[in-house]
């Protein structure tokens, strides 16, 4: 089971790498910014699976505020763009 | 029994993954590729971390990932929604057959 | 330490940087940035350093990415050079 979440883990590196092609060729700012939405998204399975295959706990906290982090960001650039300023 | 459970439920998602991201790459334009991600991402992410709760059994982990299923369910779909608000507010207007790609 | 992982995301981040310094508008630097501390922080977490990638998953794709998007705020977004 635990060659599983290998082989899972390294697949779900090479989808980054596909999103990488988006945020690095996309024309406009929207492509890059959903490209880093997703690959956030991704990486958060990535850090559950490596926090399993290491069997320490801990990595659940991580992805759990890695998940917030992501969206609040997310967040920040869509307000900066609709309102003009963050604060 | 439950471990081929969570293996057939981590192949599903880690399906929807890579269809995403290949969504993401072959896709002409900004809407239809944020089609393709938004909802491929959450359903795989969800499928994936349901699987691992599988896995787990009954114990504190599968809280914790009960949890950032949960999350993850209500924080994608609108952080991808708020990106969509502000595209179209700033005039990305939607790709027509015919067009070349955007 | 699984190091075909540590050596596919240390390629990301390579490709990250090159690209935030050539792209022209500050706020997509700001956004492949964000991606680029969002990586630092896997490879942080991978390598067995759990506070570390704490922080940098706070600071680095948090706290960072807000700051950036306040300063191009009160700037702008065409860079001078």
């Amino acid at each position: 089971m635990i060659d599983i979440f290998h082989a899972s883990v390294i697949i779900l590196i090479l989808t980054v790498f596909i999103c990488l092609y988006r945020v690095l060729a996309g024309p406009g700012w929207e492509n890059r910014l959903i490209a880093v939405n997703t690959i956030g998204t991704k990486t958060i399975v990535v850090l559950v699976l490596v926090g399993l295959i290491y069997e320490r706990p801990l990595f659940l906290d991580i992805s759990i505020a890695y998940a917030m982090i992501n969206f609040i960001s997310t967040l920040a650039i869509a307000k900066y763009l609709r309102r003009g300023c963050v604060c | 029994m439950l471990n081929t459970l969570a293996l057939i439920f981590i192949v599903i998602g880690l399906f929807f993954m890579i269809v995403g991201a290949i969504g993401l790459i072959r896709f002409p334009d900004f809407y239809t590729r944020v089609h393709a991600t938004g909802k491929c991402d959450t359903l795989g992410e969800g499928m994936m971390l349901f699987g691992i709760i599988l896995y787990e059994g009954m114990n504190l982990i599968s809280v914790k990932i009960l949890l950032l299923v949960i999350f993850i369910f209500v924080t994608s779909p609108t952080a991808v929604h708020a990106i969509l608000n502000v595209a179209y507010t700033h005039g990305v207007e939607p790709w027509k057959k015919g067009d070349e790609r955007r | 330490m699984i190091w075909e992982l540590d050596f596919a995301l240390l390629l990301f981040m390579i490709f990250c940087a090159i690209a935030a310094i050539t792209v022209r508008d500050l706020l997509h630097a700001t956004i492949i940035l964000s991606a680029y501390s969002l990586i630092m922080a896997v490879i942080w977490s991978e390598m067995n350093a759990v506070d570390v990638a704490f922080t940098e998953a706070a600071v680095g794709a948090g706290i960072t990415t807000v700051l950036f998007i306040a300063a191009i705020a009160r700037t702008g977004r065409r860079s001078s050079d």
